[in-house]
């Protein structure tokens, strides 16, 4: 199975997800078979003015993820997922990483087929 | 000489200011609204300006044929306005600021110029404007484009008032720059003052000469005072508080023609200016 990215508030499996995609802390890149996981400080992003979205997208992309799960990944990020092939899913809150890898591998989770609008939070 | 009006943010009299002290001015003058998200100084000058203008950025359009995906035009943009990742490429026309970097560097000829309507530019004889197209963000270079129009089409020999955005962030900045004079308006209370101290350090390093105009005066407090007396910055006009003029300027008129009192506040503001700008160029 491909390795998920997972936006993240810390390196920790089961610490708090972060409901931001551009402006994440960092990402966990898990692979869903043992649950190894791996963690992109997502920094040099957050402080950026303008483009958060998109470097975070590349540095996703260049991980090897194949999928990505999030609270919200607004319209550029999006465009560089798709042109990349990377399958998204967003809208989650309130769990850990661990938790939402379990959910997305019981097919319990859905992929969206559009970014997430300003008016959805965040 | 070219006088610019600012503030640390909105709604503190900026545009009162701008158009009474263009009504008074004692040489031939034109007045310049470079406030482009919200541009509403034409409201107290009228006639309705005509549109003269649509002004254009020229952004990259990836050309998939030609492109060897070797990422520089990508590194070398600041704006990340293009993406350029295994054999993945993607422009984002409306993050590009039009500095023409990615044209020159790319080696194969794979970015092709391509135009973005960004606003536009309204005018007459005395006056200029610019508008952002609704949904816009990019207003430096729109504000930059009519500084250059005005450059163009008004004679070297009279003073620009100009109206610039609020805030202290870059579109504020390039309607600053290179001008001969600051005014910041400023209201007296703890929130003005803390707008004042943002315009003022932002402001600074442009070397240009700045002074304070306090709007509505006689509410608030004495923090403002304070603080320009200990920066040593001129305090060059308070404009009272009053009700009927609150009432005159909603309806579109010009608060320096409201009553004589209006209009010596304005002269004297106006002859400070122009003294301070000839003493500095005396230098
Ligand atoms: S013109 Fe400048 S800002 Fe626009 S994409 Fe090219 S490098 Fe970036
Ligand atoms: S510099 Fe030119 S060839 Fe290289 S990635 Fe950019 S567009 Fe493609």
């Amino acid at each position: 199975m491909d390795k998920i990215a997972v936006s993240a508030q810390s390196p920790d499996l089961d610490g708090p997800m972060d409901q931001r995609f551009g402006r994440a802390a960092g990402f966990l890149i898990i692979d869903p078979e043992t649950m190894e996981s791996e963690y992109m400080d997502n920094g040099s992003s957050q402080v950026l003015a303008q483009g958060a979205g998109i470097q975070a997208a590349e540095m996703v992309a260049k991980s090897g993820a194949k999928a990505v799960i999030s609270g919200f990944v607004g319209p550029k990020a999006f465009r560089i997922l798709q042109a990349a092939g990377i399958r998204i899913v967003h809208g989650l809150k309130d769990m850990t990483p661990r938790q939402a890898v379990e959910l997305f591998k019981n097919g319990q989770l859905e992929y969206a087929d559009a970014p997430a609008r300003p008016e959805d939070g965040i | 000489m070219k006088i610019a009006v600012a503030s640390g943010k909105g709604g503190t009299g900026k545009t009162t200011v701008a158009s009474s002290l263009f009504s008074v001015w004692p040489e031939l003058s034109a007045a310049i609204d470079l406030d482009v998200e919200e541009p509403n100084l034409h409201i107290f000058l009228g006639p309705d300006p005509r549109r003269l203008k649509t002004v254009w950025l020229e952004v990259p359009e990836l050309d998939e044929e030609r492109c060897t995906y070797c990422g520089l035009c990508s590194q070398l943009c600041q704006f990340k306005a293009i993406s350029i990742f295994d054999g993945v490429g993607l422009t984002f026309p409306e993050m590009c600021h039009a500095c023409g970097g990615c044209f020159q560097i790319c080696p194969a000829g794979a970015l092709k110029v391509v135009q973005r309507e960004i606003g536009s530019i309204h005018g007459n004889q005395r006056f200029l404007m610019g508008r952002l197209r609704v949904g816009e963000a990019m207003s430096p270079p729109l504000i930059r484009a009519v500084r250059r129009e005005a450059e163009r089409i008004f004679d070297p020999s009279m003073d620009l008032i100009i109206d610039a955005p609020p805030g202290v962030s870059c579109p504020a900045a390039a309607a600053v720059r290179d001008t001969d004079f600051i005014l910041l308006v400023a209201e007296p209370t703890p929130f003005g003052c803390h707008d004042l101290k943002l315009a003022h350090q932002a402001f600074e390093p442009f070397g240009i000469p700045m002074g304070v105009a306090i709007n509505r005066s006689g509410i608030g407090d004495d923090e403002i005072y304070n603080y320009c007396s200990g920066k040593g910055l001129e305090i060059m006009a308070e404009i009272p508080f009053d009700r009927a003029v609150a009432e005159a300027y909603s309806f579109g008129r010009i608060v320096a023609r409201f009553s004589e009192k209006m209009g010596s506040i304005f002269r004297i503001l106006a002859d400070s200016i122009r003294r301070k700008v000839l003493q500095h160029q005396a230098k």
